[in-house]
C-alpha cells in the first residue's frame, strides 16, 4: 500500500513539525516554571505577542518575512524582560496559588490590549512564496512550510542544547538550577541569569508562535486558548526538564496529529486521553528532574 | 493564620461554627435583591449558581488545599447530568438536582484518585487534564450533548410540584436561594467537623497530620468527592435555571472564572464565595454590556492588585478589620 504509506509519512513529517513546534512555545515555560519555580500562564501570550510583532512589521514595517521574524523575536524579548524585571518580581513574592492568579491576569491584560489594537478577527502570517507549495518525492509529498518549520525548530533546539552545555553562560545556568545559594556564593549573580533565561523562554515562545501560525492562528484569545496546550506539553515532560519537554512536546503532536487523521470521530479527544495515562503512569511527566 | 496567640486563633475558631452578621446581612441582600430588584433577578440568580460553585472550590482549594484549574469538569458534569435526566427520565428539579450531584460527585471520585496523589504543579495540571478531556468528550459525544449547540429542549416541572418557574425568574431565584442556604448549612458543619477541621490540619502539614495518625488520602478523597458533588449540585442547578447547557459550561473559562472569584473574595473562609460571586458576576455583566474588551483588562489588573494588596480576599480583609475593632 504505497498511498496509505505515503499518507503516513506525510502524517508524520507534519505532526513532528507541529510537535517542535509545540516544543518552541513550552520550552522556556517548562524553565521558569521547574528552574525558577514561578507558575507562568503569561508564557502562551509571549508567543501570541511575538506572532503579532512579526505580523505588523510585515503588515506596516513592510519587512519581508525572514527579517520580520527575527525583529519580532527580539521585540518580544525586550518586553519580557521589561516586565519581568518589573511586574514579574511581584509574582515571584507570591505564593504558587498567587503566581497563577497574577499571571492569568496578565494574560487577561495582554489579551485586552491585543484585541484593542488588532480587532478579534483570526489572522495569520502570509508566508513568502519560498516557503508556500509541496516537496515532493514520489507519492510521498510534504509541505514546504512544514518542512521549514521542522528544521527551524531543530535548529533552535540543537543551539539551545550547545549553549546550555558549552557555554560559560550555559554552565552559569545550570548551576543556579541545582543549587542557587551555592551559585550565588561563587559570585554568579542568579537573578540575573534567571531574568536572560526568561527572556531567552519567552523569545523562543515568539518565534513558536511567529512561525508557527499556519497551525496556530493568531487570535486575541490565543494566549488563553493555547495555553492548555502548551501546559500539558510542560506536565506531560516533566516541569523543568527540557529533554522532556522535547519528547512530550513531539509524542503529542504525533498522536494529534495521527489522531485526527486516522479516528477523525474522535478529534481532539484523543490527545487529553493519552495525556491522562501518561499522567497516571507517570506523575512527574516523561522525564522527572531528581531532586 | 498561626502566627497569633493560641488564644487568638481558638476563639475566632469556635466563632467560625456560629452564624453571624454576615450570614444576616447576606440573607438581607437575598431579600432586598427579590423584593426590590425584579429585573435583576435573572442576574441574581446566576450570582447565586456561581456562589454554590465558588463554595465548592473553597472546600476543595481553602480547606483541603487541593489546587484545582478544573473544577468546571463538576460543574459540566452535574448541568449536563441533570439535562439529561430533565430529557430522558423525569423533569422533576430536586432529584433533577441530587442526579447532578451523584454524577459530579462520580468524577470526582475517580479523577480524585489521580489529582490527590499529586500536589502542586502537577495537580494543577491533572485538574485542567480531566477538565479539558470531559470538554473533548462533551464535544465528540454530539448525538447525546449536541456539541457546540449545547443540550436544550427539555423542560423542568415546577419545584415540589407547587412552583412553576416563571419568565421573571421569581421561582428560579428563590429555589436556588434555598439550595444555596442549604449547602452554606452543610458545608459550615462540615468544615468545622472532625473531617473539615483534619482536611485543614493537612492543608497546613501534611506530614504531621500523618504522623498523628490521620487517614490523609482518605480524607482529602472524601473531601474532594463532596465537592465535586457540590459543584455538580450548582452545574445541575444552572442546567434547572438556563435550560440550556452548553460546553461552556466544562470550559477551562469556567474554571479559571470560578477561580478568580474565590480569591477576590477570599478562600478557606466560606464567605469568600460568596463575596467573589457578588463582585464577579454583577462586575462582569455590568462591564460587559458595556464594554467586554477592557472589562477584561480591568479584571487582569485587579487580579494582579489582589494578589499583590489583599491575597486574602475581600473576606479576609474584612476578617482583618473586624478583629482590629475586637481589639
Amino acid at each position: 500500500m504505497p498511498n496509505a504509506l505515503s499518507t503516513f509519512l506525510t502524517l508524520t513529517v507534519d505532526g513532528v513539525s507541529y510537535g517542535m513546534m509545540l516544543f518552541l512555545i513550552s520550552v522556556g515555560l517548562t524553565i521558569t516554571m521547574g528552574v525558577m519555580r514561578v507558575v507562568n500562564l503569561t508564557h502562551s501570550a509571549f508567543a501570541m505577542i511575538g506572532g503579532y510583532f512579526t505580523l505588523w512589521l510585515i503588515g506596516f514595517g513592510g519587512l519581508h518575512y525572514f527579517a520580520a521574524l527575527p525583529l519580532g523575536v527580539a521585540a518580544t524579548m525586550l518586553l519580557s524582560l521589561l516586565l519581568e524585571r518589573t511586574l514579574y518580581q511581584w509574582v515571584y513574592k507570591s505564593d504558587p496559588l498567587g503566581q497563577l492568579l497574577m499571571t492569568i491576569g496578565m494574560t487577561f491584560v495582554a489579551t485586552a490590549i491585543v484585541k484593542n489594537i488588532a480587532g478579534p478577527q483570526i489572522q495569520s502570517i502570509a508566508l513568502p512564496g519560498l516557503l508556500t507549495g509541496q516537496l515532493a518525492l514520489g507519492a510521498f509529498s510534504v509541505s514546504v512550510y512544514r518542512v521549514f518549520v521542522l528544521l527551524l525548530s531543530v535548529a533552535v533546539a540543537g543551539a539551545l542544547w550547545l549553549c546550555l552545555e558549552y557555554t560559560t553562560f550555559g554552565a552559569r545556568l545550570r548551576a543556579a538550577v541545582d543549587n542557587p545559594r551555592m551559585a550565588r556564593c561563587v559570585g554568579i549573580n542568579v537573578p540575573m541569569v534567571f531574568s536572560i533565561t526568561f527572556a531567552i523562554g519567552c523569545g523562543l515562545a515568539a518565534l513558536g508562535g511567529a512561525v508557527g501560525t499556519q497551525m496556530l492562528p493568531l487570535e486575541p484569545y490565543y494566549g488563553l486558548k493555547y495555553l492548555v496546550l502548551v501546559l500539558i506539553v510542560v506536565a506531560v515532560g516533566g516541569v523543568g526538564s527540557l529533554k522532556g519537554s522535547l519528547y512530550s512536546a513531539l509524542l503529542l503532536g504525533l498522536i494529534d496529529t495521527w489522531g485526527r487523521y486516522y479516528i477523525p470521530a474522535l478529534g481532539g479527544f484523543i490527545i487529553y486521553l493519552s495525556v491522562l495515562a501518561i499522567l497516571l503512569a507517570r506523575p512527574r511527566g516523561l522525564v522527572a528532574r531528581v531532586g | 493564620m498561626n502566627k497569633s496567640s493560641d488564644l487568638n486563633v481558638i476563639a475566632p475558631a469556635f466563632g467560625r461554627q456560629r452564624y453571624n452578621w454576615t450570614d444576616v446581612g447576606l440573607l438581607a441582600a437575598a431579600v432586598v435583591t427579590f423584593i426590590f430588584g425584579e429585573y435583576y433577578l435573572a442576574l441574581a440568580a446566576v450570582v447565586v449558581v456561581m456562589a454554590i460553585f465558588a463554595l465548592s472550590l473553597d472546600l476543595a482549594q481553602g480547606y483541603g488545599g487541593v489546587e484545582s484549574l478544573g473544577h468546571a469538569a463538576f460543574f459540566g458534569t452535574g448541568a449536563y447530568a441533570a439535562a439529561l435526566y430533565a430529557l430522558h427520565v423525569s423533569p422533576e428539579p430536586i432529584s433533577g438536582l441530587l442526579v447532578g450531584a451523584v454524577a459530579a460527585g462520580a468524577v470526582g471520585l475517580l479523577s480524585g484518585f489521580a489529582v490527590l496523589r499529586t500536589r502542586g504543579l502537577t495537580q494543577l495540571m491533572l485538574t485542567l487534564a480531566v477538565a479539558t478531556l470531559l470538554f473533548e468528550l462533551a464535544n465528540v459525544a454530539k448525538p447525546i450533548t449536541n456539541g457546540d449547540d449545547g443540550l436544550s429542549g427539555y423542560d423542568v416541572s415546577p419545584v415540589l410540584g407547587l412552583f412553576q418557574f416563571d419568565i421573571f425568574g421569581r421561582t428560579a431565584f428563590v429555589y436556588g436561594c434555598v439550595v444555596l442556604v442549604l449547602v452554606y448549612a452543610l458545608l459550615k458543619k462540615l468544615v468545622n467537623s472532625s473531617i473539615g477541621l483534619t482536611a485543614q490540619g493537612i492543608r497546613e502539614n501534611q506530614v504531621r497530620m500523618r504522623m498523628l495518625g490521620v487517614p490523609v488520602e482518605r480524607r482529602l478523597w472524601v473531601l474532594y468527592t463532596i465537592s465535586a458533588a457540590i459543584a455538580g449540585v450548582a452545574g445541575a442547578l444552572s442546567a434547572q435555571i438556563n435550560r440550556i447547557v452548553g460546553l461552556d459550561s466544562l470550559a477551562f473559562m469556567m474554571s479559571a472564572n470560578v477561580v478568580v472569584m474565590l480569591a477576590l473574595g477570599g478562600t478557606g473562609r466560606l464567605y469568600g464565595a460568596f463575596f467573589g460571586a457578588i463582585i464577579f458576576v454583577v462586575l462582569s455583566d455590568r462591564a460587559a454590556a458595556v464594554d467586554p474588551t477592557n472589562w477584561l483588562a480591568a479584571l487582569g489588573i485587579v487580579l494582579i492588585l489582589i494578589v499583590r494588596y489583599a491575597p486574602e480576599g475581600v473576606a479576609g480583609w474584612l476578617a482583618k478589620r473586624g478583629q482590629r475593632r475586637a481589639k
